[in-house]
């Protein structure tokens, strides 16, 4: 997502310190390389027999290397070569792969196919040998030689240019310009251009980093050209000369450490600058962990005076529920309401990134959840006392593990069952949620069974070892019509079986009818109506509650309603 | 999974035709120049001419790159121009040198960077802020800079480990393994760097996805969680970024093996270019490649073999 609404790049580059700093040492690095004849009067090629290997100090600043020659001269004008040679490898490379990216994004199909193949090709051959190989034809010629460079370098760019492409061709705004009337060439220009930037600017300095890498080692290697003073060579030099002046291998290696490290800070702050909005969200704010509450809770499960936040912003405002034994009930709420999260709060699932603030839950008059509580307080719980089925049945299977294996692990895990125990007992929780050949689906991969069987399976999961709450979360939404009834049915006749406490987490008044005993009504993170479903279901307290039920009973017709109400 | 290697090894088959004859046929359209590189400045036109004919560069190009394909798939990789050698000799000797160098470099990468990376993404704090500093030095020390700093501290100052040189495995597997501990680690430095990023990235990937939390639900151990499911699942993208890496280290051993004398093949492609010798650059370009391309065939058996809706094919 480009970020529009915030401060240009520039500008947010100029409030981040690792941005600031890098770029105040690559300019120095640049102005070191313009300026080096005024920074310094020695010649960087001048040789003297009788100054060899001087110590750093006096008119040699860094002393002299093997032949005589000031090394600090030789650092500065070494610049010009380095971010000359850097300039040229990032620009061949662009110049190739960037077009060439965009059309194997834009238009897909048999030229992607081919220039995906070209760009495979280039990058299972050793850069370093196939330039060698250049050199023994041509000598060592440097231009050239960043020339090929560059061409090996061009597939990084390449394929970091055809997925962004691809992406923003995915975008229905592109089909809308092509209807339009676009040109192919516009639509590129205008839209795919713009959203492959920033990405580039972080691949350019990466690699500008990499190019130099690689030029230091040809010229250390002796095969760049010997008439101008390089890094590489220095260190080549250093290299024959480790015995007698230590030294002097340290300032060629940190002119090429700080420099590279600065392109590779610049990257990654623009990374972080152009990622801004997800890496931001992420951050938790910081909670003062308090101690564990002491206040006594019945029920099966309660929370009282939740609060969640994700960084900054609070998702959950302080919300108060509970379940007895053997009760369903329902938390319905649009999405987005916080009914999902109030619950992972509470099984100490929260994604990264969110916290408690305030409030805490008990199961069975147990704290298992506060600001700051650690993760044991709820571990031992989990899958013993809770169980809990998701709401997309085919992303919470692992699509690398047979649906056996997934099964068995917690059976082993928490009942030390055998394996052959636990494959017994697994086989009987499948034929239990009702799949018709367990020994098939046990030895299935998550992809070769439907999404209802998915659904089946995880609920069998979640009662695997014979919890006293189970939370289902959206445990129909993603299913087709037909198998949403069954599966509801499934959970009913499991939950008066085993006599469990059960919570469903829906958005339909439909599954809170036909299974709750209880509802809890939530809206912007907050429980705003709460009671018997009967009472509820007549006698609606909350404008919110009105709407539901209006809009559920009779289409879209109340929404204008509620909205002329509310306006008044 | 039988189609998906048969094609696979089609195309590498293609690969390294393409790569072997591109190779060839660049570097043969220059003509006598790389006969005066080999003779030096100030041979006479006379006798780079006699030269070339003596070496068989006077014949039509595709008569010399029939010969050539035609031995090289054989085995026979040519004659150096240098020494008249055999140039598939030099290379069986060398080779195993550079492959113990990269094997090795790439075991010890897998192994830190897989470790390193899962730490960080999952501990996150400090370990994960200490992964993105070491990353940043890795990637901008140059490995040459970094081996001479290992020879002279831990060789030259300690004289803990030999400097330089090789001992083959069959002669004293004990010296063998010393003496790659100093090239290993100097060329594993930077390749630890970068891969440990992408194995990081790879598993805070993994962890986002919903299952995990279903798996957390259940009341799994987390230790058994990462160490299976997020292992497992995080193994296909860092397999894929090793097969990328081990073809750097490959590169990479044309300067490490100088900076140690190691007698492998990277030390020997540069001699062999700044001598001139086309031949033996050209047979070390081609084996190079071939071994890449079996690497990647290994890989793509690994990955296929972890990805069930691949093997179930």
């Amino acid at each position: 997502m480009t970020p529009k609404s915030q401060p240009g790049l520039g500008r947010r580059l100029l409030r981040n310190p690792l941005a600031v700093g890098s770029v105040t040492v690559l300019l120095a690095i640049v102005l070191a390389a313009l300026l080096a004849p005024v920074l310094t009067s020695w010649d960087p090629s001048q040789a003297s027999a009788r100054e060899i290997l001087l110590p750093p100090g006096g008119e040699h600043l860094l002393g002299t290397d093997s032949a005589g020659r000031d090394i600090l001269a030789r650092l500065l004008h070494g610049t010009r070569f380095t971010l000359l040679g850097a300039v040229l490898v990032i620009g061949v490379a662009f110049v190739i792969a960037v077009p060439a990216g965009m059309i194997a994004g834009y238009f897909g199909g048999r030229i992607d196919a081919a220039l995906s193949w070209i760009s495979d090709l280039l990058m299972s051959i050793p850069n370093l040998v196939i330039v060698l190989a250049f050199i023994t034809v041509l000598g060592p010629r440097t231009t050239i030689v960043m020339l090929i460079f560059g061409v090996l370098f061009a597939p990084g760019t390449y394929r970091l240019t055809r997925s962004a492409t691809r992406a923003v061709r995915r975008e229905l705004y592109i089909d809308a310009a092509q209807v339009s009337g676009l040109s192919d060439l516009r639509i590129i220009r205008r839209h795919v251009l713009r959203r492959v930037r920033s990405p580039l600017m972080i691949q350019a300095s990466i690699a500008a980093g990499v190019a130099i890498v690689l030029q230091s080692s040809l010229d250390f290697l002796g095969v760049g050209d010997p008439r101008d003073p390089r890094w590489g060579q220095m260190i080549n030099d250093a290299f024959l000369n480790i015995y007698r002046a230590p030294l002097m291998i340290l300032w060629p290696g940190l002119a090429i450490g700080i420099t590279v490290a600065a392109l590779a800070l610049l990257g990654s702050a623009l990374r972080d600058e152009i990622e801004a909005t997800s890496s931001r969200r992420g951050r938790s704010a910081r909670v003062r962990p308090q101690a564990k509450p002491t206040d006594p809770a019945e029920g099966l499960l309660t929370i009282r005076g939740l609060r969640i936040a994700y960084g900054e912003v609070e998702v959950v405002h302080g919300v108060d529920l509970s379940v007895q034994p053997g009760e369903v009930l329902g938390v319905v709420g649009e999405s987005g309401s916080g009914k999902s999260q109030t619950l992972f709060a509470a099984l100490g699932l929260l994604s990264p990134g969110g916290r408690i603030t305030e409030g805490a839950a008990w199961v069975d008059g147990q704290p298992v959840a506060w600001p700051g509580s650690p993760d044991s307080a709820v571990t031992a719980l989990r899958g013993r006392t809770i169980g809990y089925v998701p709401q997309e049945p085919m992303a919470n299977l692992d699509p690398s593990f047979t649906v056996g294996h997934q099964l068995v692990e917690p059976l082993r895990h928490h009942l030390k069952l055998s394996r052959s125990q636990a494959r017994l007992r697994a086989l009987e929780l499948l034929k239990r949620v009702g799949i018709p050949d367990p020994e098939r689906t046990f030895s299935a991969y998550p992809h070769q069974i439907s999404g209802g069987m998915a659904q089946r399976v995880l609920i069998a999961g979640a009662i695997s070892c014979s919890p006293r709450l189970l939370v289902a979360d959206e445990p129909t939404t993603a299913l087709d019509v037909t198998v949403q009834a069954e599966v509801l049915e499934l959970l009913r006749g499991i939950q008066k079986d085993e006599g469990m406490g059960m919570i469903v987490i829906t958005h339909n008044l439909g599954v809170v009818a036909d299974i709750c005993d209880r509802v809890a009504v939530m809206q912007n993170g907050q429980v705003v109506e709460n009671g018997s479903v009967r009472d509820v279901f007549a006698r609606p307290q909350h404008s919110y509650t009105k709407m539901l039920l209006a809009s559920t009973l009779e289409g879209a017709a109340s929404r204008v309603q509620l909205d002329s109400e509310a306006a008044r | 999974m039988f189609v998906f290697l048969a094609r696979r090894l089609m195309s590498g088959f293609v690969l390294v035709a393409v790569v072997g004859s591109l190779t060839f046929v660049t570097m043969s359209l220059s003509g006598t120049d790389p006969v005066r590189n080999l003779l030096g400045e100030n041979a006479t036109q006379e006798q780079v001419d006699a030269r070339a004919a003596q070496l068989g560069l006077d014949r039509p190009l595709p008569e010399r790159y029939l010969d050539w394909a035609v031995s090289a798939v054989q085995g026979d990789l040519g004659t150096s121009w240098v020494n008249n050698a055999s140039v598939s000799q030099v290379i069986g000797q060398r080779l195993p040198v550079s492959l113990s160098l990269v094997i090795a470099s790439t075991l010890v990468t897998a192994l830190v960077s897989v470790a390193l990376g899962i730490a960080a993404a999952v501990r996150k704090g400090f370990l994960d802020r200490l992964v993105q500093v070491l990353a940043v030095a890795g990637y901008a020390l140059p490995n040459f800079w970094v081996a001479l700093v290992l020879v002279s501290f831990f060789a030259i100052s300690l004289r803990l480990l030999p400097a330089t040189g090789y001992t083959p495995l069959t002669t004293d597997p004990g010296k063998w393994a010393l003496g790659l501990v100093l090239p290993v680690a100097a060329l594993a430095i930077g390749t630890i760097a970068s891969t440990t990023q992408q194995v990081r990235a790879a598993t805070v990937d993994v962890l986002e996805h919903d299952f995990v939390r279903t798996l957390r639900s259940r009341g799994l151990p987390s230790r058994s969680i990462v160490g299976v499911h997020v292992l497992r699942n995080a193994a296909g993208p860092a397999l894929t970024v090793l097969s990328l890496q081990f073809v750097a280290l490959l590169a990479g051993t044309v300067v490490i093996e100088r900076v140690f004398a190691l007698p492998g093949v990277g030390s020997m492609v540069v001699s062999s270019a700044t001598a001139g010798d086309l031949p033996m650059v050209l047979g070390i370009v081609t084996v190079m490649v071939v071994v890449v391309v079996v690497v990647n065939l290994l890989v793509d058996v690994a990955t296929g073999w972890l990805n069930p809706k691949v093997r179930a094919r």
